[in-house]
């Protein structure tokens, strides 16, 4: 339980760690890859809380899929922006 | 200044509700009648192991229908926001360089092994964790390797779309089948229960996790594409 | 145990809303509704936890008979699933609107966008 406890914690930690560079970093694509770490985090702590469907989801969509999205939309308004 | 404070307040409000609601929460230590009676009648009334994949296909079937609908008007409305102007063939409509040998030849070997965790996992959700959207994203990460690999070969729209129109089709005759020769829209007696446990078991499940992974991993991937193939301005 | 993992989750919710009121980038406010996306996952999840119980799956650990007093609750958990994969179907919405708003005026910053304000 305690060892439960201490990994929750631990993610929580991470989450949040996570949102904040997020927030605070000047570049979109540090925060882009900072809330795709958020959602790895998410699925770690869905894992602790008993909800291993909803933690592949998470790994899965939150992680890969968003994170691509993004992705694809900075680097055509980065290209577009030089022009 | 005034709009500074504005949100301060308004998150400080938020903030307080929130550790209200935190203090004051008590977990339960009893299952509630609905929980309750899924977990006990899963067995008996749908035969798939994974209770979760029991409540969305079988119990809760029409909101998935909902859902997948839902996402379907998405990726409907992505291309039409985003595909005024297709780039021309074999131009890369997203302009990113081609890419590396190692990109190339790792696609070939990962993707197939990707499509097969994905039909695993599509085809198991009554069994393990996984079940169709799952399955689907696991799909369309590979579809986006494909693009990553080779940016500007064009996907096959047609392939896409039919699968996706397939599927659904296959999905609503299915629980139109239901209504006909079982209880009722959805309804997972329209297959034999089997064996508790066994792969061809549960009913529809497996058909129906299969035909709601084709269509999100269709659906995924047609987002993608049509973020990839616009032309630039 | 859930009380933590609610307090984590009300927290993200709440960074996640301070990010999007106070940044001017249109992306960065996309990636603070991400974060406050996840946040609401956490919390549902949370909400069905139980101490001492096991994932909602019937297998030799859980034998079917016992399974209501042994398994957590799954409804939240299939709640969340669906939230999730509209959650990408929303970031999706959002990033081609971004993108058209972009392509429109060749900004992202949201002050730029007037039109609707008086």
């Amino acid at each position: 339980m305690t060892l439960l406890m201490l990994a929750t914690l631990l993610c929580g930690a991470g989450m949040i760690g996570a949102a904040l560079v997020a927030l605070l970093t000047r570049q979109t694509a540090t925060a882009v890859l900072a809330a795709g770490l958020l959602s790895l985090f998410a699925s770690v702590l869905f894992v602790l809380l008993a909800a291993p469907d909803v933690a592949m989801t998470e790994a899965a969509i939150g992680s890969g899929l968003t994170t691509f999205l993004f992705f694809y939309v900075l680097g055509r308004i980065r290209r577009e922006d030089k022009k | 200044m005034i709009r500074n404070a504005l949100i301060g307040l308004m998150l400080f409000i938020l903030g307080s509700a929130f550790l209200t609601l935190t203090m004051g929460f008590e977990p339960a230590t009893e299952l509630n009648r609905t929980a309750a009676y899924y977990a006990t009648h899963a067995q008996e009334e749908v035969g798939a192991q994974n209770v979760v994949t029991a409540v969305l296909i079988t119990w809760r079937g029409l909101d998935t229908l909902g859902e997948v609908t839902v996402l379907f008007l998405t990726a409907a409305i992505v291309s039409l926001v985003l595909s005024r102007s297709k780039a021309p063939k074999g131009a890369s409509g997203s302009g990113f360089l081609p890419s590396g040998e190692l990109l190339t030849t790792g696609t070939k070997m990962l993707l197939p092994l990707i499509a097969l965790l994905g039909a695993y996992v599509m085809a198991n959700g009554h069994l393990t964790p996984g079940g169709g959207f799952q399955g689907g994203a696991i799909l369309a990460s590979g579809a986006l390797l494909m693009l990553l690999a080779d940016p500007s070969r064009r996907f096959g729209h047609k392939i896409i779309h039919r699968v996706e129109s397939a599927s659904g089709l296959a999905f609503v005759g299915l629980g139109l089948l239901g209504m006909l020769f079982a209880g009722g829209f959805l309804d997972n007696k329209l297959l034999p229960l089997g064996q508790f446990g066994a792969l061809f078991s549960a009913g529809i499940i497996p058909i129906v996790s299969v035909l709601i992974g084709l269509k999100v991993g269709a659906e995924f991937a047609s987002i993608l594409e049509s973020l990839e193939e616009t032309e630039d301005a | 145990m859930a009380q933590v993992s609610l307090l984590i989750g009300f927290t993200l919710i709440l960074l996640g809303l301070y990010g999007a009121l106070t940044n001017r980038d249109i992306l960065r406010m996309i990636v603070s509704f991400t974060i406050a996306d996840a946040g609401v996952n956490v919390v549902l999840v949370s909400v069905g936890y139980m101490a001492h119980r096991t994932a909602p799956i019937l297998d030799s650990a859980v034998p079917a008979g016992q399974a209501a007093a042994r398994i957590i609750d799954p409804v939240p958990q299939v709640l969340v699933l669906t939230a999730i994969v509209i959650g990408l179907g929303v970031t999706a919405l959002m990033l081609a609107y971004a993108y058209r708003l972009f392509r429109l005026r060749g900004s992202l910053d949201i002050s730029q966008f007037m039109d609707l304000k008086w």
